[in-house]
């Protein structure tokens, strides 16, 4: 359940008295309902379920965890090269 | 696709998957709540990667599978009103009744539309002012937010002719039946993201001090699902029960306040009937007597459309996990998408419809 | 990995994988009756396995015959030695106008590549409309401007056409069926049963645009995009291909249910097995984005100017070179191979290494929230 995209809000107008933001998700933009992000500002990104965002993606965090992740990674290929087990077929 | 991308990286996966490998010393049992982790899983092909490591089962995460039957009789009932518009999302609509889906409804001249959100469904109410218009409104905690805003904004515009009907149900209890029970073979879960992003990780914290159980909130990625095993596996050799949070580029421990908020004031929980498995207490989200006025049982007095729950089957057996849908021994012969005999095969999220789809290669049919 | 089990009805329940199987069988089925299959529903037009049945169950053993058994997108039969192609498709699209195209371009194209399917080059079309009471004039004056548009660009004519009317509330605004007449070219042997283990599946070029284009206009779903229906003819493409190599198998368009469905037609036709490379499959960003906000699968998402080839593998490199010269075809991939395992199961290569099935769907891809 709950399929939620990562978007970028381009644009934050107000609709139907509803505050708004104007979505881009790989090329395409959708209408987004802010209400519940109201941190959010223009160039964040917001994880966005029905038309609703339900957060900001908070991009230190991501950061920092990606960084441990992509060193998990760049070890795994360098035992792989000094002929260790390769990781998966 | 940033933010999406990344957590799709092969190499990173691999790595994730042959540490998972090294670290365990037993295939534990592993459960994602989450129709749409499972979904990732299948199509990735995850249980592949992980082999014997850990034993991967999957749970009642699909309100589509879950929704009772007598509550598709309900939207049918609705749906065939001649004055009636019903709204739902996509996934609803080929979910089998007691005698029809809403397709078949669709076909006999029914008025049924698929929307993305609930503010189209609204949209519609105010452009059709002569019609009925009820919205399906289905999920879990992640969709009730979304839900309850349309209950206000419906308010707020004087809609009078805009109804929900609504299922909600809520995971923590599902877990605390599913631990609660004897059969239960599961040692950890990844709890579902997008929920914990809504309500936060309490909830989740409870059970593990509950049951003494780790859990880990997890993203919907290949690369967060497999971390967030790595987590659980680690937890688990090391002989520990905690709460961890992997997801943590969209869940804090304290939730999504202003979400929760709405929901608070729109909606209220009480015991829920699930499909295929019973009735489990305080489950279930309803609308607040205040808002009678929107909620569609009460519009159309569907008190009277029951339904007749089909005796113990093996659905109720794979939501909870203690089967896998190739148990089942009409998985694939009698049962298929086409012709689906049960919930988990008809929804693209459910745990029979993921393996048909994806797995049964595997399998000898 | 599931265990490996026979879900014969004769198994003996003992022999299922878990030590602790079902004792009783009837007491493990699921008592949900199954829904009454009575009438025409929207999935059996959808090119999925809903449509294949509707063809077994009623086309087939009322009209069967040795050319239309073959369920070619063609039939190719001779008169005084000639061969012709012939070929017929209805065009229902909503909405009638969309980014890239409208009914009309789509009912001339649609044909012409099924002609071209076949090696045929497109000789003459028929067009007959079934238009609603009430339907703007300008409306069909603007479809007719365009299926003229197409077809004189394609280097063909309308010969023949009919109208009818019907009452408001039937039709949707407008249908369009063109039928259309081609030459076979010589020595040109094409079918979804010619696949052979070993051959190159080829596409050319970007899955998704014209399903994605329609959808956001789709009321309820409608979002922005600058993607554009790729509607085309394809029979200048095809001749191109032809010219280059003589071993083709195969040629087929994705059009309704999507590259999922056609590659399925052909393995199941052919009784081979195919294996698709997930990373070779070329997507746009915005299709993509479309796709995931929305839970869908480009595999499954219709095109209306693209083609697959299945090609002997010696001659993949030529095939490839000679779609990517032409501007229809710039964008053209080898997206997998035909194998002689798993028949008629369509598997694809994940980008982690892993497998899955690429199924036909039952019926239309539906958008999801789970």
């Amino acid at each position: 359940m709950c399929l939620a995209i990562p978007g970028k809000v381009a644009h934050i107008e107000e609709k139907d008295g509803i505050r708004t933001g104007r979505i881009q998700f790989g090329g395409i933009t959708r209408l987004a309902c802010l209400d519940f992000v109201p941190e959010a500002k223009e160039g964040d990104y917001v994880m966005v379920h029905v038309g609703f965002a339900i957060s900001v993606v908070d991009h230190v965090e991501a950061e920092r965890t990606y960084a441990l992740l992509e060193s998990m990674g760049v070890l795994a290929d360098e035992l792989e090269a000094n002929g260790a087990a390769p990781a998966e077929s | 696709m940033k933010y999406l991308d990344e957590y799709r990286d092969a190499r990173i996966a691999r790595a994730l998957a042959a540490e998972i490998r090294r670290r365990s010393n037993r295939p534990w049992v592993l459960m994602e709540i989450c129709g749409g982790q499972t979904h990732t899983l299948m199509r990735y092909g995850i249980d592949e990667l992980l082999g014997d490591s850990v034993d991967l089962v999957h749970g009642p995460g699909c309100p589509v599978c879950v929704t009772p039957l007598e509550i598709i009789d309900r939207a049918i009932h609705l749906a065939r009103r001649p004055d009636v518009t019903l709204v739902s999302y996509g996934d609803m609509l080929r979910v089998p009744g007691s005698d029809a889906d809403l397709f078949h409804v669709k076909a006999e001249g029914g008025d049924v539309r698929i929307v993305y959100s609930p503010t189209d469904a609204i949209n519609l109410a105010r452009t059709l002012p002569d019609r009925k218009v009820v919205f399906f409104a289905i999920g879990f905690e992640t969709t009730a937010p979304a839900h309850a805003m349309a209950v206000l904004q419906a308010e707020r515009l004087g809609l009078k002719n805009f109804s929900l009907l609504v299922s909600h149900v809520l995971v923590p209890p599902a877990i605390r039946t599913l631990l609660a029970s004897p059969k239960n073979r599961v040692q950890g879960f990844i709890a579902p993201g997008h929920v914990c992003t809504v309500v936060g990780c309490r909830d989740y914290e409870d059970l593990v001090h509950e049951f003494h159980v780790p859990i880990v909130v997890g993203g919907f990625e290949p690369v967060d699902l497999l971390e967030a095993i790595r987590m659980l596996v680690i937890q688990l050799e090391e002989g520990r029960a905690e709460l961890e949070n992997q997801y943590v580029r969209s869940v804090q421990y304290e939730g999504n306040r202003p979400a929760q908020a709405a929901v608070a004031r729109v909606f209220e929980s009480a015991d829920r009937k699930w499909r295929g498995i019973g009735s489990i207490p305080e489950s279930g989200l309803f609308l607040k007597p205040s808002y009678a006025a929107f909620d569609a049982e009460r519009v159309f007095e569907l008190d009277d459309i029951c339904a007749q729950e089909p005796a113990e089957c093996i659905s109720a057996e794979v939501l909870l996990g203690h089967k896998k849908p190739t148990d089942c021994t009409a998985f694939g012969t009698r049962c298929t998408p086409e012709k689906p005999l049960g919930a988990p095969m008809v929804s693209s999220e459910g745990a029979c419809a993921a393996y048909y789809q994806y797995k049964r290669h595997l399998v000898a049919l | 990995m599931p265990p490996i089990i026979n879900t014969n009805a004769t198994s003996s329940p003992s022999e299922s994988a878990n030590g602790d199987g079902p004792k009783d069988l009837k007491a493990f089925s699921c008592s949900v009756p199954l829904p009454a299959r009575d009438r025409i529903l929207l999935g059996h037009g959808s090119g999925g396995k809903l449509s294949a049945d509707l063809l077994q169950e009623v086309f087939l053993p009322a009209l069967g015959n040795p050319v239309l058994d073959r369920l070619e997108d063609q039939a190719v039969v001779a008169v005084n030695g000639v061969r012709l192609a012939v070929t017929t498709d209805s065009f229902v699209v909503k909405p009638l106008f969309f980014r890239g195209g409208d009914i009309g371009s789509l009912a001339v194209h649609g044909t012409i590549n099924d002609l071209a399917m076949g090696g045929a080059a497109p000789l003459w079309l028929s067009a007959a409309f079934i238009l609603e009471e009430g339907l703007p004039m300008e409306t069909l004056k603007r479809v007719v401007a365009s299926m003229h548009q197409a077809a004189a660009k394609a280097g063909i004519q309308i010969i023949t056409g009919d109208t009818k009317v019907v009452e408001k509330g039937s039709a949707d605004g407008l249908f369009v069926n063109t039928t259309g007449i081609g030459s076979v070219r010589d020595g040109v042997s094409l079918s979804a049963s010619q696949a052979q283990p070993g051959d190159a599946i080829i596409v050319s070029g970007y899955l998704g645009d014209h399903g994605i284009a329609i959808l956001a206009e789709r009321e309820g779903l409608e979002f922005e995009t600058q993607v554009n229906s790729d509607t085309a003819a394809l029979h200048t493409l095809v001749a191109s291909l032809l010219d280059a190599t003589h071993e083709i198998h195969c040629l087929r368009d994705p059009t309704r249910g999507g590259l999922s469905s056609t590659l399925n037609e052909i393995a199941a036709s052919s009784r081979v097995g195919m294996e698709l490379k997930e990373t070779a499959i070329p997507v746009r960003e915005e299709v993509r984005g479309a796709c995931e906000m929305l839970g869908l699968d480009p595999l499954y998402v219709a095109n209306e100017g693209k083609l697959v080839a299945i090609v002997s593998s010696t001659a993949a490199q030529e095939a490839l070179r000679a779609l990517q010269s032409h501007p229809l075809g710039k964008d053209a991939a080898i997206i997998g191979r035909v194998t002689a395992e798993h028949a008629p199961m369509v598997v694809m290569r994940t980008p982690l290494g892993t497998s899955r099935i690429v199924d036909m769907l039952a019926g239309d891809q539906l958008p999801r929230i789970c």
